[in-house]
């Protein structure tokens, strides 16, 4: 069985306790996730179910640990020299969005520091704190992690709709994105959906680079761990020819695809 | 002829008077602030040369290690006639025995670690040579005859250990250069000058430098010689490129014919060199791909170069080092750049030859340094983790020199002006233990260290401890100044390095080099008694077995200031004490924290301690945090050790660092961002040292099963590297297990 739905994500990760974010875990030197050297808030709590989940210790919104801004942003000043001129801070998952009041606070404190923000997101959640604090993100890493609703909703239990608003809304702020985009063979390897992908993006102006993220099973012990039922666990990582095909189709619309 | 004159059209300064290289490269040296784009490939003749060394290089990898041993010679300066790998492609020559690869006997330092040398081979020292030091004595026994009981004591516990008391202590660099842009007659003229001005009333010192110059001019006397039968003539100076390479290495060749000191380093010729062969170029005299064969070929001889090793020297320096470090880079003090286009050359020779760890190329990194430097730099540890890195503005700051070389692993040495007295090192682990025994040594009980009361604490107190062992550091550390003063008044008597002296200043500056092992031991056991509770077990002779830990304490290498501060506090006091002593020569003392690769033999010889380390468990290698105890990340452990200050260790505060690629980024122009970014970074919090390595574990574990597949595969260890697969297996697990920053 996959972990359940939760309720009340808002008031238990949102709202409650605004100094205090509910985190999965730490790294401080992270490469990949946004430019440079960054360090990664991995926050705790995720309404999507995805099946190739690598962290599927991350999405019990009533998990993790609770650690205040204030030893977040100590902890990043002391890491600051790392960031340069390209790094900063990433705030990754679970969900980032679930706790999108809490952030909106912790990035202003950032940027009062001189140190720059990243969201890496699925694009759950869209109102006017997620505005805010987009407002408030230097660089977005948006997670659209299938083009076609009926997949998206097969592969991660919920539907693309808010994500994509996401999209439409950070293009009309000007302010700079990547895309990603989780290459799973099965499920997202289809062509005409990769055409489709790509192509819902091609007039976008924000859109600075478009990263395929191959599926790996580096991820599976944690399902074990967990007693949770993993769909993917005779899934195999793709070949490199299926990611380079993805990325020449995705070339046809977009600038700056990699392969991670 | 006229391009060759033009080729001499240096500018001129005080180095026209007097000998001062410093002044020379001041006034000609040609910074370069541009990328790595205009390098070559080796030529021709590099390539074939090369086969023929890697074909014996294999030859000796297969023969345990060591190709041949001439047992007849006492190798000098002289001794042996001329040595070619395949003459015709040789543009640099010269090799310290009349045989690739063959090693010399230097029994000077000690005939006894030569003679086991020897037979550890199933050869036997000539009787002629046996006989000689039946009458001449050498280092090893006149050290002995001058040490008392009680550091023949704390040598013996391990205590005080890898003393240069039965081998040659190296670390002295000569300044080669000066051979090429002097030529040796005017050196000589010099070297009787200075021994002419010292005169009048005779005292101690004064005979004793009076005898000393005069061996200085027989060395140079003797180079002279040994490069004519090379067909050279380096009497007068170097008038092109090809002799500036030429004559700097037959100067660094003498040196390693004569002494086979623990590390035998180069010094920073290669912005030097750069004038000569810049010039050259310019006036059309050479091309490119001619420079770089300079380079290679020089570099390549480096490579070769062999010392006489005993089995048991393998524990402290194991994998069969040499230390030709080269620095390379740095900034001058009137803010120009000494990068030039050789100190890419230099580097080049690791993609045109290589991957090697000799000579053991030291980068002088500076903020201020050319980015396309740096980004070339960060691009050759990525690719071959062959690099070392220090930093230059802590160092030109700190020590006031902008022409200095780094003496074996991490340690400061301005070019001409100063030396260095080895000192090894003191385990302070053991240290510890014995003020938790009452000075009695914890593995069979004897009494090392007098006056310090017994602790029957049954929890051990955090004050207590430290009251007990600050005294047990000062006499740790008086008892190792002693055993430094007589180990360096007799190296200078038996075994004086006249070589590389003759081309130094007549009466250096001295640092001595003290070092410490296991800070990071000494950070975690004493947190771990202030912030947890440790019991001591003791055995029934009531000396300490294991610790009991209950609770959590803080550990060094998380960038924690409650561990971090024990560690730059014991640093701290344990260099104070040892500048209350007495040195040789009123050498200046320093400290460092570094192991080499004895930290694993620095293990197996202590008992556990209160951090929870079980006894024979390795030390970290240097400053290193502990194996895996570095839970916070790559950059909490660089913060922690950048913490230690260079002011309480001058002599170098090693870390050695390993990541996996893939953590450095997602490709290789991610990868070299990220790991400027980050020397950036270090050294801007005043670190002084960084091994990188950049490797796969599963490479390591590949390369220890399959060694025969990884002939060149390079790991830094403690302030050099190494070929891999000629470390022992024993070290070669210690490398494998040692923290991979791959998550990060």
């Amino acid at each position: 069985m996959y972990f359940p739905e939760q309720d009340n994500h808002d008031i238990i990760l949102n709202e409650s306790d605004i100094d205090i974010l509910r985190i999965h875990s730490l790294e401080t030197f992270g490469t990949h996730d946004g430019p440079g050297i960054r360090m990664i808030v991995f926050v705790q709590g995720c309404q999507f179910r995805c099946l190739y989940c690598q962290n599927p210790d991350s999405i019990d919104i009533h998990g993790g640990t609770l650690v205040t801004i204030d030893e977040l942003v100590s902890k990043a000043l002391k890491q600051k020299a790392y960031f340069g001129k390209e790094g900063g801070v990433t705030v990754s998952g679970g969900e980032p969005l679930l706790q999108r009041a809490k952030l909106i606070h912790f990035f202003d404190r950032l940027h009062e520091n001189g140190i720059k923000t990243c969201l890496d997101s699925n694009g759950r959640v869209l109102d006017d704190y997620t505005k805010d604090l987009l407002d408030r993100t230097d660089l977005l890493l948006l997670d659209v992690k299938h083009i076609n609703p009926e997949w998206h909703k097969k592969l991660t239990s919920l539907s693309n709709t808010t994500t994509l608003k996401i999209a439409e809304h950070r293009e009309s702020t000007g302010k700079p994105m990547w895309l990603r985009y989780v290459f799973v063979p099965g499920y997202t390897d289809q062509e005409e959906y990769l055409h489709e992908w790509a192509q819902h993006f091609s007039e976008y102006k924000t859109v600075e680079r478009v990263e395929i993220i191959p599926f790996h099973q580096l991820g599976r012990h944690k399902w074990e761990l967990l007693k949770m039922e993993y769909a993917l666990a005779d899934t195999s990582s793709p070949t490199t020819e299926a990611l380079e095909n993805a990325k020449a189709i995705f070339s046809k619309y977009l600038n700056n695809v990699v392969i991670k | 002829m006229e391009s060759l004159v033009k080729s001499l059209e240096f500018k001129l300064g005080v180095w026209k008077d007097s000998i001062n290289v410093h002044d020379f490269i001041l006034q000609n040296i040609k910074s370069y602030e541009g990328d790595a784009s205009f390098l070559v490939g080796p030529s021709y003749k590099t390539i074939q040369l090369w086969d023929v060394c890697k074909e014996t290089l294999l030859k000796e990898r297969q023969n345990d290690g060591c190709l041949a041993i001439d047992t007849e010679v006492i190798s000098n300066i002289t001794s042996f006639g001329p040595g070619y790998i395949q003459k015709e492609n040789e543009t640099i020559v010269g090799l310290q025995t009349d045989m690739l690869l063959k090693r010399a006997m230097k029994p000077y330092g000690g005939i006894k670690l030569v003679e086991s040398a020897v037979a550890e081979r199933g050869l036997k020292v000539s009787d002629r040579v046996v006989d000689i030091f039946n009458y001449a004595k050498n280092h090893n026994q006149a050290v002995f005859d001058a040490y008392d009981i009680e550091i023949k004591t704390y040598r013996s516990k391990h205590v005080l250990t890898g003393l240069p008391d039965n081998y040659a202590r190296g670390r002295i660099i000569g300044d080669f250069r000066r051979v090429a842009l002097y030529g040796i007659d005017r050196l000589i003229a010099e070297k009787k000058s200075d021994k002419a001005h010292v005169a009048g009333e005779m005292s101690d010192s004064k005979v004793r430098l009076r005898e000393e110059i005069a061996e200085q001019i027989k060395a140079l006397q003797d180079m002279k010689i040994m490069a004519l039968s090379y067909g050279i003539d380096i009497s007068k100076p170097a008038v092109s490129a090809h002799e500036a390479v030429q004559f700097t290495y037959l100067g660094y060749l003498s040196a390693v014919k004569e002494q086979d000191g623990a590390a035998m380093s180069l010094g920073n010729v290669s912005s030097f060199l750069d004038v000569y062969i810049q010039n050259d170029i310019e006036a059309g005299i050479i091309d490119e791909e001619q420079a770089q064969e300079y380079i290679d070929q020089f570099v390549m001889k480096l490579r070769l170069v062999r010392h006489l090793r005993p089995g048991a020297y393998d524990a402290i320096f194991g994998g069969d080092p040499t230390w030709v470090t080269e620095a390379i880079g740095g900034q001058l003090h009137d803010g120009r750049t000494k990068v030039t286009k050789t100190s890419f050359r230099f580097l080049q020779t690791l993609y045109n030859l290589g991957a090697s760890p000799e000579p053991n190329l030291t980068v002088l990194w500076s903020e201020k340094l050319p980015q396309g430097f740096k980004d070339f730099c960060a691009q050759v540890s990525i690719d071959t983790s062959s690099l070392q890195y220090e930093n230059d503005d802590l160092m030109r700051d700190n020590r006031g020199s902008d022409d200095y070389g780094i003496a074996c692993c991490v340690s400061y040495q301005e070019i001409g002006k100063t030396i260095q007295h080895f000192g090894a090192r003191a385990n302070l682990p053991k240290a510890l233990l014995m003020a938790l025994n009452g000075g009695r040594e914890e593995a069979e009980g004897e009494q090392v260290v007098s006056g310090i009361s017994e602790m029957d604490d049954e929890v051990l107190d955090y004050d207590t401890v430290m009251k007990s062992f600050k005294k047990t550091l000062a006499e740790v550390a008086r008892v190792y100044a002693k055993s430094m003063y007589i180990i360096h008044y007799m190296h200078d008597k038996y075994y004086y390095e006249r070589a590389q002296l003759a081309l130094i200043d007549s009466d250096p500056k001295i640092d001595i080099a003290y070092g410490a092992a296991g800070i990071s031991i000494i950070a975690d056991s004493l947190s771990a008694i202030k912030y947890a509770k440790v019991s001591p077990i003791r055995n029934e002779f009531g000396l300490t077995s294991d610790f009991k830990i209950e609770g959590d304490y803080p550990k060094f290498g998380n960038d924690d200031d409650r561990v971090d501060s024990i560690a730059q506090e014991i640093t701290t006091i344990f260099i104070e004490e040892l500048r209350k002593h007495k040195t040789y020569k009123n050498s200046t003392p320093t400290l460092s924290l570094l192991t080499i690769t004895s930290n694993v033999m620095y293990g197996s010889n202590t008992g556990a301690t209160p951090d929870g380390r079980k006894a024979g468990e390795s030390f970290a290698p240097g400053a290193n945090p502990m194996h895996g105890r570095d839970e916070n990340g790559a950059i909490a452990s660089l913060n922690s050790v950048s913490k230690l200050n260079y002011n309480d260790a001058q002599d170098g505060i090693s870390y050695t660092f390993t990541m996996v690629p893939k953590s450095l980024g997602n490709n290789l122009e991610e990868q070299v961002g990220n790991l400027t970014t980050t020397l950036d970074a270090y050294f801007g919090r005043n670190a002084h040292h960084l091994n990188v390595n950049v490797l796969n574990k599963e490479t390591l574990l590949d390369a220890y099963n399959h060694p025969e597949n990884y002939p060149q595969l390079t790991i830094r260890v403690s302030g050099y590297a190494v070929n891999f697969v000629r470390l022992s297996k024993a070290h070669q697990l210690e490398v494998i297990s040692r923290t991979f920053h791959d998550t990060m």
